[in-house]
């Protein structure tokens, strides 16, 4: 614990520059504005999610974009059937989401690399088929869809959530798990001689993302007050992965910058790249990433913060500067 | 639900036929790139796509130069043969260095950017897409089939032919098999392993391209997302059949283009528009992967460690 307090210290500014920003947002900017960084929140949850199975276990989900719209269903379906009030079905909805995201990710072990991509594509492009069919259109509308509500703009209940998850993703990546995790991904064979089970530890991994992206999803349902099977296309499952590689795979400093991107790219790329197909820039940003950066904003920040360290390093280690001056002298002279 | 009779079972067994021999293509391009780079690409479906979307406007429309079917085929299979090969070096070469993770993500890029591309340049509103064959009928006794089904078998099955042969009977064939099999090696004893990786791409895209080109025909409509679900029957039979074993999907894709077809016809999850095909041929996918992960024909692989 003593030595996580300086690093907390150090990233004080930015964080509580960044709860200030959030906090008075809604004070100073229109309704419209506001819901769009209410988006962003939704957004990064569902990155949060993703950054934990594919930076840190090393798998890639396809269908991250089903499991969102798994979770937004269970809240529709919630709301529309019962009398639960939304907001009580938001941690269901991220059970229901987990639950499934965890027995999904059985089979897909069965196979070295990445045949979890493999399946959740074909569930990304299976969920559309299945959640309009006309079997269980009495449940899930068919493809029409539900209508439960007015769309809201739950800003504070977003952000509040996102925090939150934000901590619990900090500490699960901190944690024996977290380090399980790393290991699984790294060098699996050396984690499994070293007692982790692999098997455990890459599906929880993918329970606990899809659990995520259950919670977006849930969020995503009342901010809309209806949902239909087209709202979760195999492009946004992709959009999503571009976003977490572009905030930084790995690491979780850079994530609202993949979130940010995700909520903005696509009004950008509609306007300047093509009206008709704004997927043309998500894929060369996708590339971008991989080649110019694989790091991600993440990597850029640690490299920044890197740089202000020695900028500020007159200011806090003179003595440092001294030892280290100390130590090559010694190396020179042997 | 209609009484049982052998003329429509055999009318749905021939249809199964055409569309696994469709999946049977795009199987064999993705069990290419799976042997010779380690990756499931994602972006093989696409990749056919847009090779079809050229086609398409090689061949129909107005403004294109109109050429005859079989010439914009053999056109298209010879620039995505081309296509693939170039992609292989710059794109999947430099990111070999990052490992599989960058590789997939890489492939991911490509299947978005492919779907992006093909909505730009011919916007994402569907267009016909006519078939070359004849629209008569072949009448077998009581039987009466398609002669769409019956080329499309032939078509594919003829490509199937040409890649297995050359890859058995033709020096290149012999050396790209070693180059996949062991790199190392294969690089000490003289061979241009990159080269023949790039070809593998190559042959692979050339491959989705008839897989493409002979699926539009049969769904009479081409738009930018129509060989999403191709990809995932053609995922679901490489894995039924081992995805390191060529004939494994081929026979994978027979196996479950036949099985989804009787199945639609003679199980009632639904009659009139078959929408739950896809979940189906997913959860194939799945129980292949928890009971017999290798496949029908594929090994299971033992490492020493």
């Amino acid at each position: 614990m003593r030595r996580l307090i300086p690093t907390v210290g150090l990233r004080a500014i930015p964080v509580g520059a960044a709860v200030a920003f959030l906090a008075t947002y809604p004070l100073y900017h229109s309704n419209v504005e506001t819901l769009k960084f209410t988006l962003v929140g939704i957004y990064l949850i569902a990155i949060l999610g993703l950054n934990i199975l594919t930076g840190y276990s090393g798998q890639i989900s396809l269908g991250h974009g089903a499991f969102i719209g798994i979770g937004a269903y269970t809240t529709a379906i919630l709301v529309d059937k019962t009398s639960l009030s939304d907001v009580a079905t938001i941690p269901l909805a991220g059970l229901v989401a987990g639950a499934i995201g965890f027995l999904f990710g059985f089979p897909a072990l069965r196979l070295h690399g990445v045949y979890l991509a493999l399946a959740t594509f074909g569930a990304a492009v299976a969920f559309i088929q299945l959640v309009q069919s006309v079997h269980y259109q009495s449940f899930t509308g068919g493809a029409t869809g539900l209508f439960y509500g007015l769309p809201k703009n739950p800003y504070y209940l977003t952000w509040g959530i996102a925090a939150a998850l934000y901590a619990a993703a900090w500490l699960l990546v901190h944690s024996k798990l977290g380090r399980a995790l790393t290991a699984v991904r790294d060098a699996p064979i050396a984690a499994v001689s070293s007692g982790v089970n692999l098997a455990l530890a890459k599906t929880l991994a993918f329970g606990i993302a899809s659990a995520y992206a259950g919670v977006a999803g849930s969020l995503l349902a009342i901010r809309l007050g209806s949902v239909n099977p087209y709202s979760f296309p195999v492009a946004l499952s992709i959009l999503l992965l571009t976003g977490a590689a572009l905030g930084g795979l790995g690491t979780l400093n850079g994530v609202v910058f993949g979130a940010l991107f995700i909520q903005f790219a696509p009004d950008f790329a509609i306007d300047h790249v093509s009206k008709t197909a704004p997927e043309v820039a998500y894929g060369l940003i996708l590339l971008a990433v991989l080649f110019l950066m694989p790091g991600g904003a993440g990597e850029l920040l640690h490299r920044l913060g890197g740089l202000l360290k020695k900028a500020a390093k007159p200011l806090y280690s003179r003595t440092a500067d001294r030892a280290e001056a100390v130590v090559t002298s010694t190396r020179s002279d042997t | 639900m209609l009484a049982f009779t052998w003329t429509q079972f055999w009318q749905q067994v021939v249809s199964g036929l055409s569309d696994g021999s469709i999946y049977a293509t795009l199987a064999l391009a993705l069990v290419l790139i799976h042997r010779a780079t380690g990756v499931v690409n994602f972006a093989q479906g696409n990749m056919g796509m847009f090779s079809t979307f050229i086609a398409w406007w090689l061949i129909y429309q107005e403004t294109g130069p109109g050429l005859t079917f079989w010439l914009g085929f053999a056109l298209v299979t010879l620039m995505s043969f081309v296509g693939g090969a170039v992609i292989y070096g710059v794109v999947i070469r430099p990111l070999q260095r990052g490992g599989e993770l960058a590789i997939v993500i890489g492939t991911i890029a490509l299947l978005i950017l492919f779907q992006g591309l093909a909505g730009w340049i011919w916007n994402p509103e569907p267009k016909a897409f006519k078939s070359p064959f004849p629209n008569s009928q072949l009448h077998i006794g009581d039987v009466v089939i398609s002669w769409l089904w019956v080329g499309t078998i032939l078509v594919s099955l003829g490509c199937v032919a040409v890649v297995f042969l050359f890859f058995r009977l033709t020096r290149t064939g012999l050396m790209m098999r070693a180059a996949a099999l062991r790199a190392n090696t294969s690089r000490l004893m003289g061979i241009r392993v990159t080269l023949m990786l790039a070809l593998g791409w190559g042959l692979a895209a050339a491959l989705s391209a008839v897989a493409g080109m002979m699926a539009a025909p049969s769904l009479g409509t081409l738009d930018p997302f129509f060989m999403l679900s191709v990809l995932v029957y053609a995922f679901a039979a490489a894995v039924l059949g081992g995805i390191d074993s060529p004939i494994g999907a081929v026979v994978g894709a027979y196996i479950l283009g036949v099985g989804i077809s009787l199945l639609s016809t003679y199980v009632n999850y639904i009659t009139v528009d078959s929408q739950l095909n896809l979940p189906v041929a997913l959860a194939i996918l799945l129980v292949i992967l928890l009971f017999r992960p290798s496949g029908l024909f594929g090994r299971a692989v033992v490492r020493r460690v």
